[in-house]
C-alpha cells in the first residue's frame, strides 16, 4: 500500500492549484458578493479541459482519471467553492450518467460538448416535496408518437439556467406491489436548454456557494426527442442513485477543498496575529487546534482519494462514496467554523475569506444527500 | 520547421534559497520550476507550432530528477524531450554547460534554437549566445517579439529604452525575455500524455565534437569563491515634507553620513 501521488498526479494537482491561485481566488470574493455565476472562468476552464477531466479523449475528454477530477474539484474549491461545485455538478452529474447509461450516439451528441466544456451540463431530481424521500416526486413523463411529454418541476437545481443539457428524472409509471401499495417508476430524460415547454423558475438566494446559479426549472407539457430516454425506461431511480454515488465524490472533494483553504488560511493568519506580545500561534491553544484539524483533513483527504480510486475500479463505490462525503463534509463544517473563532472578530468579517468559507461549507452536509442519508448508505451496508 | 527549445529546472526563489555546507545550493532541498525566461521562449515556440507547423524539442541538462521540466514543457504541447544527465558533467559552469548542449544538439535537426536569456538561480544570461557561439550560428538576445517570415526571423530585441528589430535567417539562436509572452497552462490530458511518452535520455557518450576538457566541474574555468542569498533591503525611511525642508532634511542626512 502505497500514500504518495504519481508524478503525474503530482503534476496535475500543481496545475490545478496554480490556475485556482492565478485565475479563481481574485475573483471568489466579488463571485460570493455578486452571485454572480463566474462565466470567464468557466471560459477559462474550458479552454484547460478542466470540464472533461475524467472522460475519454474520444469523446471529447482529457482522458484522466477520477483521481485527477476530484484533485481539480478539491484545488479549486480551496480557493472558491462556488467555482468547485459548477465544475463537479456538471462532471460528475450530467456527463457521468451519459457516459454511463447513454447510447453510442446520444455519447456523440452530448458527451463531446459537455466534455470539451462547449456545453454546460445540470442534473434534476429534487423537487419542492420530494428531498431525501425521492418517491415523493410528481414530475412526470408521458410517451406520446415520438416525443416524451414531461410536466412538474424541479428545484435547488444546481448550474440553472446557465446549462445547456439537463438530466431530468421524471415518473413514467407507476405500479402496485402484491399488498397494493403503489410505487412510482422513474425513468431519466436527456433535456436541452431550449425544449417547447422548458423554462426556469426562481433563482435561489444562497447562505453559500453563492456564485453558483440554483434554480427551479419548469416542465410544461415540455417536448424532448423519445431516444432522450438515458438507459432503459423504469430504470430512472437506480440510474439517479448511481449518478449520486459519484456526484458524493465531487462533493467530498469541494468539502476537502474548502476544508484545506480555511486551514491554510488558518496558518497563515495565527503566525502574523499578536496577542499579549506573541503570535497566537506560540499558543498552545492555536496549535493543537491546528494539529486537530491537520489530522482531520489528512483523514478526511484519504477518504476522498480512496473513493475515487474505487470509482475508477469498482462498479459500485455508494459505501466508499458515503464515507467520504460524510467525513469530509463534517469536517469542512467543523473546521470552518473554528477557523472563523481563531480569527476572532476579523474571522467575521466579509473581508476575510474565511467567513465565506465557513458559509459554503454547510451546503456540503446538505446536497447530493445529506448526512443523515450517507449515514443511512453506510449504515445499511453494514446490517444488509 | 523544427525548433529546439532549452530549459532549465531552477530553484523556485519564492519558498527561499538552501545551501549545502560547502556554499553550493542546496538543490534537493527547493522547490523547483521551469525557468521563467525558458519558459517564455517554449511557449514562442508553441505559438510558432501553431502559426506554421513545427516539431518542437525540448532539451535539458541536469540531474535525473530534471526528467520532470521536460515533463511539464511536453504537457504543455513540445513534442519530444531531451535530458542530458551524466555524473561527468556535474558541476558546469556556464561555458562547461554550453559545451555539453551543444554537443547534444549537433545531433539534431534544427531551424530554430530559443533559449531563455538567463535562469534564475545563476542570472549569467551567459549560456544561450555560447551555445550559438559552439554551433557557428547568428544570435539575437534578449527578444521581445519573435516573428518567422520565410527562411527567417524577425525579432525584436529589447533595451532599457528602445528596442531593435533584427532579422536573420534560420537556423539561429535566440534568447527569450520572460516578458516575450504569457506561457500557456499545462492541460490534465496533457500531462497523462507526456508521462505516456519517452523522454530520452543521453549521457557523455552522446555528445558529439566535444572534448572531456571542456565538460563538467573539470571543464569549468569559473570557480565559486562563495555564494549566499540576496541581502534583503530594509524598507527604508519614508518622510513627507514641503520641498525646502526636504532639501534641508537630505541635507542634513547627506552630511551625517559624510556623502558631502
Amino acid at each position: 500500500m502505497d500514500f504518495t501521488l504519481d508524478k503525474k498526479h503530482e503534476m496535475a494537482r500543481s496545475l490545478f492549484r496554480e490556475f485556482a491561485e492565478n485565475e479563481v481566488k481574485p475573483l471568489a470574493q466579488e463571485v460570493d458578493e455578486t452571485e454572480a455565476f463566474p462565466v470567464e472562468t468557466v471560459k477559462k476552464m474550458q479552454k484547460l479541459g478542466f470540464m472533461g477531466i475524467p472522460v475519454p479523449k474520444e469523446y471529447g475528454g482529457q482522458g484522466c482519471d477520477p483521481l485527477t477530477y476530484v484533485m481539480c474539484v478539491e484545488e479549486l474549491s480551496k480557493v472558491c467553492g462556488t467555482t468547485g461545485v459548477i465544475v463537479s455538478a456538471h462532471t460528475s452529474l450530467c456527463i457521468d450518467p451519459i457516459m454511463t447509461y447513454g447510447t453510442e450516439e446520444q455519447k456523440q451528441k452530448y458527451v463531446k460538448p459537455l466534455a470539451t466544456g462547449e456545453k454546460l451540463g445540470a442534473f434534476a431530481l429534487t423537487e419542492p416535496g420530494a428531498g431525501t424521500d425521492a418517491q415523493g416526486a410528481q414530475t412526470k413523463a408521458v410517451l406520446d408518437g415520438d416525443e416524451w411529454v414531461l410536466n412538474g418541476s424541479k428545484c435547488f437545481i444546481t448550474n440553472g439556467k446557465v446549462a445547456d443539457v439537463y438530466i431530468v428524472i421524471a415518473i413514467t409509471s407507476v405500479t402496485e406491489d402484491k399488498r397494493g401499495r403503489k410505487k412510482k417508476n422513474f425513468s431519466a430524460f436527456i433535456v436541452d436548454k431550449g425544449a417547447p415547454g422548458f423554462s426556469f423558475g426562481t433563482k435561489e438566494k444562497k447562505m453559500g456557494i453563492r456564485g453558483s446559479s440554483t434554480y427551479e426549472l419548469i416542465f410544461e407539457d415540455c417536448r424532448i426527442p423519445k431516444e432522450n430516454l438515458l438507459g432503459p425506461e423504469g430504470k430512472g431511480f437506480p440510474i439517479a442513485m448511481h449518478t449520486l454515488d459519484g456526484g458524493r465524490i465531487g462533493i467530498a472533494a469541494q468539502a476537502l477543498g474548502i476544508a484545506e483553504g480555511a486551514l491554510e488560511r488558518a496558518i497563515a493568519y495565527t503566525k502574523e496575529r499578536k496577542q499579549f506580545g506573541r503570535s497566537i500561534a506560540a499558543q498552545q491553544n492555536t496549535q493543537f487546534k491546528l494539529a486537530d484539524m491537520a489530522t482531520r483533513v489528512e483523514a478526511a483527504q484519504m477518504l476522498v482519494y480512496k473513493a475515487a480510486m474505487a470509482k475508477a475500479t469498482q462498479r459500485v463505490y455508494s459505501v466508499e462514496a458515503a464515507k467520504a462525503k460524510l467525513f469530509a463534509a463534517e469536517t469542512a463544517m467543523a473546521v470552518t467554523t473554528e477557523v472563523v473563532q481563531l480569527f476572532g472578530g476579523y474571522g467575521y468579517i466579509r473581508e476575510y475569506d474565511v467567513e465565506r468559507m465557513m458559509r459554503d461549507a454547510k451546503i456540503t452536509e446538505i446536497y447530493e444527500g445529506t448526512s443523515e442519508v450517507q449515514r443511512m448508505v453506510i449504515s445499511g451496508a453494514l446490517l444488509k | 520547421m523544427k525548433i529546439v527549445v532549452c530549459i532549465k529546472q531552477v530553484p523556485d526563489t519564492k519558498g527561499g534559497v538552501k545551501f549545502n555546507p560547502d556554499g553550493t545550493l542546496d538543490r534537493a532541498a527547493m522547490l523547483t520550476i521551469m525557468n521563467p525566461d525558458d519558459k517564455a521562449g517554449l511557449e514562442a515556440a508553441l505559438r510558432l507550432k501553431e502559426q506554421h507547423g513545427a516539431e518542437v524539442t525540448v532539451i535539458t541538462m541536469g540531474l535525473p530528477k530534471a526528467d520532470e521540466v521536460l515533463r511539464e514543457a511536453m504537457a504543455m504541447g513540445a513534442d519530444k524531450g531531451i535530458l542530458v544527465t551524466d555524473r561527468v558533467l556535474g558541476g558546469a559552469d556556464t561555458w562547461a554547460t554550453s559545451t555539453t548542449l551543444a554537443g547534444a544538439i549537433r545531433n539534431l535537426e534544427y531551424d530554430l534554437i530559443i533559449t531563455g536569456r538567463q535562469a534564475i538561480d545563476g542570472d549569467t544570461a551567459q549560456v544561450g549566445p555560447q551555445i550559438a557561439e559552439h554551433l557557428g550560428l547568428p544570435v539575437i538576445s534578449y527578444a521581445q517579439d519573435i516573428k518567422v517570415d520565410g527562411d527567417s526571423v524577425i525579432v525584436q530585441r529589447q533595451y532599457e529604452d528602445r528596442y531593435h528589430e533584427l532579422k536573420a535567417k534560420m537556423p539561429c539562436l535566440i534568447t527569450a525575455l520572460s516578458e516575450l509572452n504569457e506561457p500557456r497552462y499545462m492541460t490534465p490530458g496533457g500531462i497523462f500524455d507526456a508521462y505516456d511518452k519517452e523522454v530520452t535520455v543521453w549521457g557523455r557518450a552522446d555528445l558529439k565534437d566535444v572534448d572531456d576538457s571542456d565538460l563538467g566541474l573539470k571543464g569549468s574555468p569559473t570557480k565559486i569563491a562563495k555564494a549566499s542569498d540576496k541581502v534583503r533591503k530594509g524598507a527604508g525611511e519614508k518622510v513627507v515634507l514641503d520641498t525646502d525642508e526636504a532639501v534641508a532634511y537630505l541635507m542634513g542626512k547627506f552630511k551625517e553620513k559624510h556623502v558631502i
